[in-house]
């Protein structure tokens, strides 16, 4: 059996006791990357000889017997929207071509800390806008499970990456289900924590009240062991909480007794595919026989979900993409080859139209322009402020369900991996992929993904549970009894 | 609506009707927003980070410090503070502005509802007061030395003074003249200084105002208002002045021929130049009109307690309107005296009233306050508190004025003397010989001076007093130490008794 088929609990464990060297873990992965790389296209960017020079440097020291961080050795994959200093961060964007950040974000700054091998740069779509990282500038990535179908998205590199075998651990964001959804869609496990568990201090903003950054890896013990490194307040970001970090590590093994599961009913309408709603009725079955109780509870506003997320997250995103105008960094567009039909635009407003015109894509465009008409003077209470009552709304809904169960259970998505370019015409259809995934971001409670089956065409399907904010724990030990009990995280893609 | 002030030769008469925002940048260590410094005068782009520089991933912290000295001239200036504010984003896009948003306050400010007293040295305008409608806390933007001729490729921009803290300051339109604004931003200057939460400094930009100036013109169908002007680059209180004048005048002129009103077009924006004297229309700022604010989801919105506000009214101390009327009431002092000691700032008045309290004379100290320990300070461009002399040894001086040791002319001589060699007033009047002439002999000196100048007594009695002087040169000439104005008191009194 491959070293790289292990997990990275059992690898750590492995380099602790010499059983393993860095280098060679390194290596193995490198070499995966090497021959399959080409066919599934999750990097944008590699960092080979840095990657062996600092698993070099780890096996050096523990040898000489130094104190070593909790990931020593383990090689990260980091999605392409977190600063990394001298790294090239392009969140898949033209109009950040040539953006190298002079600082890190929070969660790179820990990763290094802890001793990680930092491996390279994952691709998604640009600025985390999209389902099936189709709106990358850069590259389209392959789903291994099956190369014509997407990997889902935004953290669809991360998520290809780790289906792969290219790494043990890899960073995503999620804003509306971009962990979860390329998670279930390529049948690993991808946890969006609570919003202000991990700081966001680093990662290139698209909807600051929703955008959370999490864990997405082979298993659940693996999740419990990177977003233990990963969690817990940050002075450099306000809006991350100061509360305590729980022993997701130490806790995650020990199973829940009297456990109570929430199903939406609302969950299981048309738009599921037959095979989802099986495999996940299958999981509740799964998580009955493990003891668990099942309490069918209402979440009356969640149909508004998308509808909500779809003005908040582009009106955030409409100012926070502001910033990028080829003044300061990024492309700028030459004003003198630059469209002068317009007499009457300056030579500073055809600089930013022409630079932001030629660096953006169509998506990121829609999005940037939604958001400018809902806040536009008019429009902000028929849209933005709305929006901000039916997310209370939402979170109400959340805070009553948690007080009658521990969890909520449901699909990821309504329907598995598609093929390349199928959505790609019809925004609204894609749009749709975030239908039982956005609540949480809107609600700012936690959730993950884990695999929980296979369709006929062999894609993987994920099961969705969400917990009350910073209850990690208990989702992590969740989930962890159900893979216990099942063997869907063990399948690799063969490819 | 005031009644109108002003009646132009044979024209219809108006009132001036004038609002300032005043933008203050406060005196902390650190940026709002991130942890560089503000020291002003530095090298572009040197006291940058990740934050400021408006980086992708960069976060906003707000620096408490900030809020607080916020806090503190909110509630000088008679504001309330409410418990909850929050921040929110301005969005324009300009090259200064890194993140193509100003962090601002929209709808909820953290101030609002103040005021501020002004009043007139030379009765200009009678006693009044301006209601502040809000103070707000905001970052500065950079500075950008942009070319237009040039073209874009040649655009600078410096980006130290992004996020620098900016309070925001904005009156209600009650002024009604450019002495009254000129009167206000003075009293808002001074109450700023006293604070000592900003260096007030309008060449350095750390005090910008902006006038929002329009008319309010009687006619036989009703009052009007002309469009509202917002002047914007005035770098001094005489520009303020100068520009609310001119805008006065241009508007009255205009509407004359164009009869426009409020409401026929929109806000208009005018810079004044300082060398024409003049102000002139300044590009409009693209789309300007539309900020799409909404709140900043980056920062959590700020919580104020009572505790919180009571603890920071304690810190505010004295300010110069109190200060007015405890020299006026208490001391006695001339309406001039006080506010050229007033105007002077905290640290001038602390000394006058150290001064004051030696002596047990506010007259004596208040003269010498505003004439010779003033004149040393322009003369050396000193502040008070670099000033040589402490206000217990200005005292000793002053006392032998009091006890008559010294005449005020030889006081000056000593004062000249200690400011230059540091010494004490006893020691420079001994090294200068200077000692008290006792009465008796300075009656006898003068009785011989009378006794021995018949001409000049006869000069004297035939009506030309002053050639009395000719007696007080003498006397000057034979004893130093006396007093000229006791010589002629008495000399005269002998000539009378002849
Ligand atoms: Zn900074």
């Amino acid at each position: 059996m491959s070293i790289i088929s292990k997990s990275a609990t059992q690898q750590r464990e492995m380099l602790r006791t010499g059983e393993l060297t860095s280098v060679e873990l390194t290596t193995a992965y490198l070499e995966q990357i090497k021959s399959r790389e080409s066919a599934v296209k999750a990097f944008v960017h590699l960092d080979e000889q840095q990657a062996l020079d600092a698993a070099q440097q780890i096996d050096t020291r523990r040898a000489a017997g130094e104190p070593l961080g909790d990931l020593a050795g383990i090689p990260v994959a980091v999605k392409d929207n977190l600063c990394s200093e001298g790294v090239p961060t392009t969140c898949a964007s033209k109009i950040l071509s040539g953006f190298i950040p002079p600082y890190d974000a929070t969660v790179v700054a820990k990763l290094k800390t802890a001793d990680a091998i930092l491996i390279g740069r994952t691709n998604m779509d640009e600025f985390a806008m999209g389902s099936s990282t189709e709106n990358s500038s850069i590259q389209v990535t392959s789903n291994p499970w099956n190369l014509q179908c997407i990997p889902g998205g935004s953290s669809g590199g991360s998520a290809a990456c780790i289906a792969a075998g290219f790494a043990p651990l890899a960073l995503g964001s999620d804003t509306g289900g971009s962990i979860r959804q390329p998670a279930a869609l390529c049948g690993i496990v991808g946890l969006k924590p609570s919003y202000g568990r991990v700081s966001r201090y680093g990662l290139v903003a698209f909807a600051s009240s929703l955008d959370q950054i999490g864990p997405m890896t082979g298993n659940v013990e693996d999740a419990a062991l990177l977003l233990q490194v990963l969690a817990g307040h940050d002075s450099h970001d306000s809006t991350s909480a100061d509360v305590t970090v729980d022993g997701y590590v130490e806790n995650v093994t020990q199973p829940l007794s009297g456990l109570t599961l929430g199903v939406v009913d609302e969950h299981y309408g048309d738009g599921l595919e037959a095979e989802i709603k099986s495999s996940v009725e299958e999981a509740i079955r799964v998580y009955e026989s493990l003891g668990a109780t099942i309490k069918h509870i209402e979440m009356p506003h969640a149909s508004y979900g998308i509808a909500t997320y779809y003005i908040i997250a582009p009106c955030e995103a409409s100012s926070n993409l502001a910033r990028f105008d080829g003044a300061h960094y990024g492309h700028r567009a030459d004003p003198s080859t630059s469209d002068q039909t317009s007499t009457s635009e300056d030579a500073l407003t055809r600089m930013y139209r022409s630079s932001r015109a030629a660096g953006f894509g169509d998506e990121v465009k829609r999005r940037i322009m939604l958001g400018t008409y809902a806040l536009s003077e008019g429009y902000y209470d028929a849209f933005y402020l709305k929006a901000l009552k039916v997310r209370r709304l939402i979170r109400q809904d959340y805070d009553n369900a948690f007080k009658d169960v521990d969890l909520l259970i449901g699909p990821v998505t309504a329907c598995s991996a598609f093929k390349q370019g199928e959505k790609t015409a019809d925004p609204m259809a894609m749009y749709m992929e975030d239908l039982f995934t956005v609540t949480a971001n809107l609600a700012g409670v936690a959730g993950i993904s884990i695999p929980c089956g296979l369709t006929d065409a062999g894609l993987p399907i994920g099961v969705q549970l969400q917990s009350a904010p910073f209850q990690e724990d208990k989702l992590l030990r969740a989930a962890y009894m159900f893979q216990h009990a099942t063997d869907w995280h063990q399948r690799r893609p063969e490819f | 609506m005031s009644s109108p002030e002003t009646q132009p030769m044979g024209g219809t008469p108006y009132a001036v009707v004038v609002g300032l925002e005043v933008h203050v940048q406060l005196k902390t260590n650190t940026k709002l927003f991130c942890r560089c410094p503000t020291t002003f005068g530095q090298p572009p782009n040197t006291q940058t980070c990740p934050v400021c520089l408006g980086l992708p991933g960069s976060l906003p912290v707000m620096n408490r410090h900030a809020f607080e000295l916020s806090m503190k001239t909110a509630l000088a200036l008679n504001c309330t503070i409410p418990y909850f504010t929050k921040w929110d984003r301005k969005n324009y896009f300009y090259p200064d502005l890194p993140k193509g948003y100003q962090t601002s306050q929209f709808d909820l400010p953290m101030s609002e509802h103040g005021h501020l007293n002004i009043f007139s040295e030379n009765d200009e305008f009678a006693d009044k007061q301006i209601r502040i409608l809000r103070a707000h806390l905001e970052e500065d933007a950079g500075k950008s030395m942009h070319d237009e001729a040039a073209g874009v490729a040649d655009s600078r921009i410096d980006l130290n003074r992004t996020g620098t803290p900016l309070l925001e300051i904005v009156s209600e339109p009650d002024m009604r003249s450019a002495a009254e604004a000129k009167a206000y931003l003075q009293e808002l200057r001074l109450i700023l200084l006293y604070l000592g939460v900003s260096d007030c400094n309008m060449q350095e930009g750390s005090l910008r105002c902006d006038a929002n100036v329009n008319l309010h013109i009687d006619t036989p169908a009703g009052t009007i208002a002309t469009p509202i002007v917002e002047i914007k680059n005035m770098n001094s209180f005489r520009a303020v002045q100068r520009g609310i004048e001119f805008e006065v005048g241009r508007q009255y002129t205009l509407w004359q021929k164009d009869k426009q009103v409020l409401g026929d077009m929109p806000k208009q924006t005018r810079g004044w130049d300082e060398g024409a004297q003049v102000t002139r229309a300044q590009r409009e700022k693209e789309e300007s009109s539309d900020y799409r604010y909404f709140p900043c989801p980056d920062l959590v919105p700020v919580v104020v307690t009572d505790e919180e506000i009571q603890a920071m009214q304690q810190q505010i101390g004295t300010l110069p309107a109190s200060l007015r009327k405890q020299l006026l009431d208490d001391h006695q002092l001339t309406a001039h005296t006080s506010a050229v000691i007033v105007n002077q700032g905290l640290g001038f008045a602390d000394y006058f009233l150290a001064l004051a309290t030696a002596i047990d004379d506010s007259r004596l100290a208040g003269n010498w306050m505003q004439g010779e320990v003033l004149r040393i300070l322009n003369e050396q461009e000193q502040t008070i508190q670099q000033f040589k002399l402490s206000a217990a040894e200005l005292g000793e001086l002053l006392k032998f004025i009091q006890s008559g040791d010294l005449d005020n002319s030889k006081a000056k001589d000593v004062f000249a003397v200690m400011i230059e060699s540091g010494q004490s007033a006893a020691d420079v009047m001994a090294e200068l010989g200077i000692e008290k002439v006792d009465s008796s002999q300075l009656e006898e000196l003068c009785q011989r001076l009378v006794d021995n100048n018949p001409k000049i007594v006869a000069d004297v009695q035939s009506g030309n007093p002053k050639a009395v002087g000719a007696l007080i040169g003498q006397a000057r000439k034979e004893n130093s130490n006396v007093d000229p104005g006791q010589v002629r008191q008495i000399c005269l009194a002998l000539i009378e008794k002849l």
